[in-house]
């Protein structure tokens, strides 16, 4: 019981925090999942990016599924989820309802455009230490940069840089193991 | 009658929209199209709002246009319609995941894709930066948050809270 009551206050602490949609949020459930709980690893939370990336619906949902269920089962995954919309919810429904008209307020738009800033050097430390830990062999440098390519420069799409990526994992160790070495 | 529609909408779209929050929107037009629910004009305040409020994307936006729907209820059936697929196939997946954990296929697509998500994350950053990083004001904003948030591992939320109060102070 108390396991649950944690998710749920954690996973509402990520929603209430978030801005600007699920990569934003890796660094917040990072601090909370990772260093403060942790339930999981920063390469686990890449892996479940990279398989919220590829099934249907909200990243951010299918992270905190994840994180539920492999905490306390099903009833884990779906009070961890209930977490991370209810603050959502409430803040749009109570803008919806009377607040709509003040989303135009200056003083509101300049906290906003501080947060951003705020959440971009967030996400740049973020990707800095995911650098440091995930791209250390050439093969996974090499992935990295035709990624950055396919994504900056023909816009495709992730669930194909994805797709990609797998069959490029496949094929290194495929290739690895004929030259007999370890990937 | 409404509620029921609602749910079986929104649970089509969480069914399908795959990759993230913003996938919905094409979603939401149909929707507009069909029902009487709001209009183009409104999707577009909800997207404005969806992007500047805390939450995910995709969630924000099923709160929003099942509220203009149906009131509180509406927001609650579209909300749980929109995540119960990902719920129901992401428990699916993990069950999949821990049988298979070990298998070196399955280890080597893994370790394929991580790069990979390292640069999708790139992308989603770069997006971000060019709305947030736009002036000398906010470049030097971001260099000093860089800073702090690398030497000072304080929580995200710290920065979260203290940059819109460097927001307003300074009218960025």
């Amino acid at each position: 019981m108390k396991q649950l009551f944690l998710l749920f206050i954690t996973f509402f602490k990520v929603g209430v925090f978030t801005f600007g949609g699920g990569y934003a949020m890796l660094p917040l459930l990072q601090d909370e999942l990772v260093r403060r709980r942790k339930w999981t690893t920063d390469e686990e939370l890449l892996d479940y990016y990279s398989i919220g990336q590829c099934t249907p619906g909200v990243i951010a949902v299918n992270v905190s599924t994840f994180i539920g269920y492999k905490q306390k089962g099903i009833i884990g995954g779906c009070v961890s989820t209930l977490g991370m919309i209810t603050p959502s919810l409430l803040i749009i429904m109570l803008i919806a309802a009377v607040l709509a008209k003040y989303m135009h307020n200056q003083y509101l738009s300049y906290a906003f455009a501080g947060i951003r800033v705020a959440v971009t050097a967030l996400i740049a430390d973020t990707l800095l230490g995911l650098w440091k830990k995930g791209v250390k062999e050439k093969w996974a440098f090499g992935i990295f940069l035709v990624s950055v390519v396919l994504l900056l420069w023909l816009n495709l799409s992730a669930i194909w840089i994805v797709v990609l990526a797998s069959a490029a994992g496949v094929n290194i160790y495929k290739f690895g193991k004929q030259k007999g070495e370890k990937k | 009658m409404i509620y029921l529609i609602l749910f079986y909408e929104f649970f089509k779209i969480g069914l399908f929209a795959i990759g993230g929050g913003l996938v919905t929107v094409p979603f939401l037009f149909d929707l507009a199209e069909v029902y009487p629910w709001f209009d183009a004009k409104d999707l577009a305040d909800m997207i404005a709002i969806s992007e500047s409020t805390p939450g995910p994307l995709g969630v924000n936006m099923a709160t929003y246009a099942g509220f203009k729907a149906a009131g509180v209820g509406g927001a609650i059936v579209a909300t749980l319609g929109l995540v119960i697929p990902s719920v129901i196939i992401i428990m699916l997946v993990s069950k999949l995941l821990k049988k298979f954990r070990n298998n070196i296929w399955v280890d080597s697509v893994l370790s394929g894709i991580r790069p990979a998500v390292i640069a999708l994350i790139l992308f989603a950053g770069l997006e971000v930066a060019k709305l947030a990083v736009v002036d000398w004001k906010t470049l030097l904003m971001f260099a000093l948050f860089w800073g702090a948030i690398h030497f000072y591992k304080k929580s995200p939320i710290f920065y979260i809270v203290i940059s819109a109060v460097v927001g307003i102070v300074f009218q960025l």
